[in-house]
């Protein structure tokens, strides 16, 4: 671990999230999230989605703005690419959710970061997803993120901050373990 | 904890539901030795007699060593009586048994941390047709039909079960979750000599950062191997075993599910082990010990193949017999004082359980990392035995009902 007394700076409010911890431990009602998108059709495979409201710590919350997304398919799909892809989606979903638990991680343990890049690549079989071949999923085959990190610590302990990422990240969760997922018209 | 209370004069009664050594003699595999050398096993007033003190002992040998003891110490223990409640009194506590009621002013409880397998929610979707064991149950190859089988957890209890059966001819699918891997013997030395020199067995509760963390992590993949082998994942997957992911779901067409996430796990255990070692490099060179041992050597990675299997199908027959090696928990359903916390744990600080005069030996890093050790018992039961003799000579204390 680095020297304790130089003063780490990563950005993250470790000493909040502990404290959160703490206070959730005790009332577990509050840790109950909902995370929420709207998505509306625009014209062909174009949507726009929104993210504005999220449910937590009992009671309804609001993102500073709404955030705003547009997916498409690109034009080699015969489409229109007004945006990145759903599946891209989920990737960017999880390099994100890996590289917040990176610097999070490298905070609690004291580690100055300098520069943390991520590239993140999925493989898919699109007869997939085109009905071609029923024993090919509609998606990935494999997903590899690789990470470049310029870091006040030894290798050992910057995979070792890689490693707790991915136990602790949520969309890593969501993307190696199943999720139910209900589908219902109104 | 008996012998200690002696030591004390404190006049006592173990109650034992079958014969001294019970679990062990009923609930524990054929071919179990100890992961911890015989040297180890060290009570108060009674070790190692023989002349293997590197080796491990084997079930039987281990039972033996308790009932000696419990003969040598002329514990007063009552065999055969089962406890099927304990309660509060206005003086003390009333414990019922299946022979008669005791009422005493304090109580031990040492019925361990390991009454109940645990298994996942989901088990009652696996099909009909595949018997599932678990490692409680579990005895030996012998007692499984022929063709593959499915072992899920790859802890201690999961990685030897997996070799034995897999050296039995029956081919095994190892679902990996999290766990803790350690070479057997490192520059020469056993790791649990290792350990107890470095004082990480002897490592307190309450210098811990994350006790509550630190109590919920998975036994250390060590086995008693009789040539003092490592019996890691690279080792399983040498002799064929093949490796999937946890077991994260089964689906109602009885589709196993395994989690993508198995080359995290194995690169954890290897950075875990990594630290270890760090820590036991640092402790020789600290204590003179780098010239009469051999150099710092890591194992190599755990091989985790390009793309481990995400499902496998139960109804195909490829599998024939699931084992849960998936953990242990207490039985505390007949424990009736309100000490129990939302998942079922007795409330405790470092044995000394939340009401008035009762105690707790054998729970997992109760007061120190050895704590769920044989040999950590002593050091547990010396000081838990001075704060009940303090108590008792305290003034009455009379609780409400």
């Amino acid at each position: 671990m680095a020297d304790t007394n130089k003063a780490v700076n990563n950005g993250v409010n470790v000493e909040a999230l502990i404290a959160a911890r703490e206070a959730l431990s005790k009332a577990p009602q509050a840790a109950q999230f909902k995370w929420r998108a709207a998505c509306e059709w625009k014209d062909g495979t174009h949507s726009h989605s929104t993210v504005e409201g999220f449910y937590g710590l009992g009671q309804e919350q609001a993102h500073k703005t709404t955030f705003k997304f547009d997916a498409d398919h690109p034009e080699i799909f015969a489409a229109a690419d007004k945006g990145a892809t759903p599946v891209e989606y989920v990737l960017v979903g999880l390099a994100s959710c890996l590289t917040a638990g990176i610097a999070a991680v490298a905070q609690y343990r004291n580690i100055q970061l300098r520069s943390v890049k991520a590239t993140i690549e999925g493989d898919m079989d699109i007869q997939g997803i085109l009905g071609i071949d029923s024993d090919i999923r509609n998606g990935f085959g494999g997903i590899k993120v690789t990470y470049d990190i310029d870091a006040d610590a030894k290798r050992e302990d910057i995979e070792a901050l890689v490693a707790q990422s991915q136990k602790r990240s949520a969309v890593y969760d969501i993307v190696t373990n199943p999720t139910n997922v209900t589908v219902v018209v109104s | 904890m008996s012998r200690c209370l002696a030591d004390r004069s404190i006049d006592h009664v173990l109650l034992e539901r079958g014969e001294v050594a019970h679990t062990w003699r009923t609930e524990r595999w054929d071919s179990l030795r100890l992961l911890t050398p015989n040297w180890q096993s060290r009570l108060p007033g009674f070790g190692y007699q023989g002349n293997d003190p590197d080796g491990y002992r084997t079930l039987p040998e281990v039972v033996d060593f308790i009932a000696g003891y419990a003969k040598a110490i002329g514990a007063p223990v009552q065999t055969h009586t089962t406890v099927t409640a304990v309660r509060r009194t206005e003086t003390g506590y009333l414990v019922r048994t299946d022979r008669g009621d005791w009422l005493c002013r304090t109580v031990v409880l040492a019925s361990g941390a390991c009454n109940i397998a645990s298994f996942p929610a989901f088990a009652d979707r696996v099909p009909r047709s595949i018997a599932t064991l678990t490692s409680k149950e579990y005895r030996n190859p012998g007692q499984l039909a022929d063709g593959g089988v499915l072992v899920v957890g790859a802890s201690s209890s999961g990685t030897q079960i997996a070799n034995e059966i897999h050296r039995s001819g029956r081919p095994v699918v190892l679902a990996v979750g999290e766990h803790i891997r350690a070479p057997r013997v490192y520059r020469g030395k056993d790791l649990e000599w290792w350990m107890d020199a470095a004082g990480v067995l002897d490592e307190r509760y309450d210098a811990v950062d994350d006790i509550a963390r630190a109590r919920r992590v998975p036994s250390l993949q060590l086995a008693g191997t009789p040539d003092r082998s490592t019996l890691d994942l690279n080792a399983l997957s040498g002799i064929g075993v093949r490796l999937a992911g946890r077991l994260a779901g089964i689906t109602a067409d009885g589709k196993a599910q395994f989690a993508g996430s198995l080359r995290n796990m194995c690169a954890l255990a290897d950075l875990k082990m990594g630290r270890l070692l760090d820590l036991v490099d640092e402790w020789a060179h600290a204590n003179g010990l780098d010239d009469p041992t051999e150099p710092p050597l890591r194992l190599p990675p755990t091989l985790v193949e390009a793309t481990p299997p995400l499902g496998l199908d139960l109804t195909s027959g490829e599998i024939k017999t699931i084992i849960w090696a998936t953990g242990y928990r207490p039985d505390y359903s007949w424990l009736e004082v309100p000490v129990l916390d939302r998942k079922g744990m007795v409330c405790h600080d470092g044995g000394i359980v939340a009401s008035p005069g009762v105690y707790l030996m054998g729970a997992v890093f109760m007061r120190r990392r050895k704590s769920t050790l044989i040999d950590g018992a002593g050091d547990d039961a010396r000081e838990l035995s001075a704060h009940l003799e303090s108590y008792l000579a305290g003034p009455a204390l009379r609780m409400r009902a």
